[in-house]
């Protein structure tokens, strides 16, 4: 496969015209120019170790996800059910995946198992025990289909209210991705103030409004003993000097109302400038409350966010046009940061921070200025090196690996991959590689020189005996990188990245593209003149 | 002609020094395992470990003892506190070990205390890592997967293309990949599954006299270790970058084994008149020009790297720095003597698959 000079610098020329084509304008800053609106748009992205920023892995509490869902389950069997005059009692979720409850009157059995079939189909029965008094214990449990379908609905629930909450904090560019086994991984580059981000992403805001028992005694309450349908909460009150004080409150189990009706939350403020949220709810959730409070007039509505709660106000008179308010002595940050996540939706299951990775701003300016420094030197270094050593060769080397570092760029910018720190160690040791392809070859051509052979014939069987050598030893390389980028994460990837691309580009310079210069020579020297290599 | 460093003409007996590079690579080997034996296995990062890093700077100098004593207040188990960096970065690195930390609470919970304690001296939280526990097995069993699948692919690799010898390789493939299947059925954890890959990927290419892979394989396994051995010896610790460092460690001393191979294979099939250990010299010889230019070059820039490259990245390019040092003494030293001890030993013609190859490449 002899291909002519011509085609061969014509390819070579491709080359170097897609590589200038995508590395232009990713290394420099062509916007506006002429050349900016030709050339395509591409960048060099670089990864967060580089422009600061955070990594976070978050594991949903999916067994949480799954318990809430049965628990919601058993609210609704007992209103369905009440609406069939069937009576239940005693609603329980048993090891988050199982609920039981107790049917009143056992000769409606049949009934209630026709509502569960043609209602609750994604329910199916478990066991069920006759008690004494003719009650009947059931105990039901979702299919092995629906439960998966749950499972796999909590965590795209959970990724679907995390990207809005991130879009009202305002991060340019975030990315979002679901991992396995439940894990949601959110990248946020940029990004000032981890703190809050963290607040912000991990809060479930799970919002509950329940009636506050003021006939239960808290003293008693507090060593455990409590009416059956009431349990212990703590009531969070911000002090003057800012500090915050947890009292003890007994409320009921049960839940009149859920954030879910929110349409819009607002930080609005009181007459002594103290900051609260202002709640709106669509029309169900409207006429929800104006029943709760129409019902409840006189009594305290506790507003339960997240198991604490944040004030528990009398109800004065029935409230109708679906507004309420939170108070609780925000300051005005958390007050902002709650309504942003009131109006984003509550997560469906709890989630916990796995991993977290932060790298500040300057961190990365620091390491990225550091990284080309060294790299700089090391290029240079080496140009030098190969200059000296091998003369006029040298400079054919020189070139072909000017072109590699360009290829490179360029591949990186058409990929849209990600440059890392690992990533400049990646380029940093390509180098190494597109050198070694070079002194193997240069120095196969000086032992066949030696041997007494033309250059013309000594470059030929050069580049034969050492492209195997090149091949195997590259191969080798390329199968590396592929496992790392299988098997590696963020930085690491970026690293097997830059490696692939500078191994494939390697081989086009070192082979291919420094041939032609050779090839040149030979055609266009006086006969006779000795090879400078 | 330009420069040179060896001599066309060199021809140093490597094979004569072979056992006294045995007895320096045992040493090192001996040493990195009595340390490694020492406190107890590698010393892991956070990345695998789980835990939390907090990298502090301050815009002024500070004892490290002052800083140590401003965290006692913190309460943080297995707290550590180290200088990152050099003297006038005043850049310091806090660790702690505990499992379940929450990252905000620990922010939180050190800005109060060298608040409180370091009163005018500012500083600035640069990074924080925080890997939790579940999240660092897996990250253990997947770098422990990765190293397992290259020297499974490279071993395969190595026999089939280089030594043209496909069907052993796939048997190989299969032993090994059945071996470790029946193993990991069995419930072992993921580091006795790689130790058990290599024992296998060496017995195998021992039965199937895969020679040259075996040579390979061993030299990697040699490098790895040493590089292992001196980390511990340094007290670093071991994170994914490094991970990524032994990869690329592998992939090098691969590289460098390779090249000799390929011309000891390539004089078998000329020099029909020399002997196996001449051969093997007279390929080291060869190569040995290639060998030190391309290692030092590289080494030279790595050194550039670990110089000034900055803290981040510094003790991933000190991997690269020993491991391609080691490499390069592996595949001149510990390699290519192998070969000869295997013809001897296992009785493996090396002369008869250079014709095999050469039958090949005549088709």
């Amino acid at each position: 496969m002899k291909m002519s000079l011509r085609i061969r610098i014509a390819l070579a020329l491709i080359g170097l015209l897609l590589g200038g084509l995508y590395a232009l304008p990713a290394l420099t800053n062509l916007q506006g120019t002429f050349l900016g609106k030709v050339l395509p748009e591409s960048e060099i992205r670089l990864g967060l170790d580089l422009r600061g920023g955070m990594h976070l892995t978050l594991g949903v509490d999916i067994p949480r996800g799954v318990a809430n869902t049965m628990a919601q389950f058993g609210q609704d069997i007992r209103s369905e059910a009440q609406d069939d005059d069937i009576f239940i009692l005693r609603p329980q979720v048993v090891n988050d995946v199982k609920l039981e409850f107790t049917l009143a009157r056992g000769a409606q059995q049949d009934q209630l198992e026709r509502l569960l079939r043609n209602r609750f189909d994604n329910l199916q029965i478990l066991s069920k025990e006759t008690q004494e008094a003719g009650q009947v214990r059931y105990t039901v449990g979702m299919t092995q289909a629906y439960r998966a379908h749950v499972e796999d609905l909590l965590v795209e629930q959970a990724i679907k209210t995390i990207r809005n909450r991130i879009d009202q904090f305002g991060v340019a560019e975030p990315d979002i991705r679901r991992q396995a086994e439940g894990r949601i991984q959110v990248q946020l580059p940029g990004l000032q103030d981890p703190e809050r981000a963290v607040a912000i992403i991990g809060q479930t805001a799970h919002l509950e409004f329940k009636l506050v028992d003021d006939q239960a005694d808290i003293d008693r309450a507090l060593r455990g003993i409590l009416p059956p349908d009431a349990e212990l909460a703590s009531m969070h009150t911000r002090n003057p000097d800012g500090s915050v004080s947890q009292t003890p409150i007994v409320i009921k189990r049960d839940t009149l109302m859920t954030g879910e009706f929110i349409t819009d939350a607002r930080v609005s403020f009181d007459q002594f400038n103290q900051a609260y949220v202002g709640l709106n709810f669509n029309a169900r959730g409207s006429r929800l409350f104006e029943r709760i409070t129409g019902e409840n007039t006189g009594r305290r509505l506790a507003i339960v966010l997240d198991g604490n709660v944040h004030s528990a106000p009398v109800i004065q008179e029935r409230i109708a046009g679906g507004r309420a308010s939170i108070t609780g002595r925000f300051t005005t940050e958390e007050a902002t940061d709650l309504a942003l996540v009131l109006r984003a939706g509550a997560l469906p299951a709890p989630v916990h921070i796995m991993e977290e990775r932060t790298v500040g701003p300057s961190l990365g300016r620091e390491s990225i200025e550091r990284g080309l420094q060294a790299a700089l030197i090391g290029g240079a270094l080496i140009l030098i090196f190969m200059l000296v050593y091998y003369s006029m060769s040298g400079i054919v080397a020189n070139a072909v690996l000017c072109l590699n570092i360009l290829l490179v760029m360029a591949g990186l910018a058409a990929f849209g991959a990600t440059l890392t720190l690992p990533g400049i160690a990646g380029i940093i040791l390509t180098i190494g590689i597109a050198v070694d392809a070079n002194v193997l070859i240069f120095e196969r051509i000086r032992e066949e020189i030696r041997r007494g052979l033309t250059p013309a014939i000594a470059i030929d069987e050069g580049y034969k005996r050492a492209l195997k050598a090149i091949l195997d030893a590259n191969i080798t390389t390329i199968i590396a990188a592929i496992v790392l980028y299988q098997f590696g994460t963020g930085p690491i990837r970026g690293f097997a990245v830059t490696l692939s691309l500078g191994i494939l580009a390697s081989m086009f310079t070192a082979i291919f593209v420094s041939r032609i210069f050779f090839d040149f020579w030979l055609k266009w020297r006086k006969p006779g003149t000795p090879l400078s290599i | 002609m330009g420069l040179q460093i060896i001599r066309p003409d060199t021809r140093i007996n490597f094979l004569k020094m072979r056992y006294g590079a045995f007895l320096i690579s045992g040493l090192l080997i001996l040493a990195g395992l009595l340390s490694l034996v020492v406190k107890g296995g590698p010393q892991l990062g956070i990345d695998f470990s789980g835990g939390m890093i907090i990298q502090i700077k301050f815009d002024q100098p500070v004892e490290l003892s002052r800083v140590q004593q401003a965290l006692q207040g913190a309460d943080l188990p297995g707290l550590g506190v180290q200088r990152f960096g050099t003297a006038q970065d005043n850049e310091f690195l806090v660790r702690t070990s505990s499992s379940d930390l929450v990252s905000d609470e620990v922010r939180r919970d050190i800005q109060n205390n060298l608040d409180q304690n370091l009163a005018g001296i500012g500083f600035d939280i640069q990074r924080l890592e925080m890997v939790g526990p579940r999240v660092g097995a897996d990250l253990r069993a997947q770098a422990m997967e990765a190293l397992f699948y290259a020297i499974l692919l490279i071993a395969i690799y190595i026999s089939g293309r280089f030594e043209q010898r496909w069907f052993p390789a796939v048997i190989m493939a299969a032993g090994l990949t059945g071996g470790i299947a029946a193993l990991r059925w069995l419930g072992l954890p993921m580091e006795l599954l790689v130790v058990a890959a290599l024992l296998i990927t060496i017995g195998l290419c021992w039965k199937l006299k895969l020679s040259y892979a075996l040579g390979a394989v061993v030299a990697l396994v040699h490098d790895v270790f040493i590089t292992l051995g001196m980390f511990s010896l340094l007290n670093k610790d071991l994170d994914l970058a490094i991970i990524a460092a032994f990869l690329t460690i592998i992939g090098y001393s691969l590289n460098d084994t390779i090249i000799v191979y390929d011309r000891i294979r390539e004089n078998i099939r000329d020099k029909v008149d020399m002997t196996l250990p001449k051969v093997i010299n007279l390929s080291i010889n060869q190569t040995l020009s290639r060998t030190i230019l391309t290692s030092g070059t590289t080494l030279m820039v790595v050194l550039c790297l670990v110089l000034l490259g900055g803290g981040v990245i510094h003790d991933f390019a000190l991997a690269l720095l020993i491991g391609i040092g080691v490499g390069t003494f592996s595949s001149i030293f510990i390699a290519s003597p192998i070969l000869l001890g295997l013809s001897k030993i296992a009785d493996v013609d090396l002369e008869a698959e250079a014709g095999r190859e050469a039958d090949t490449v005549a088709v």
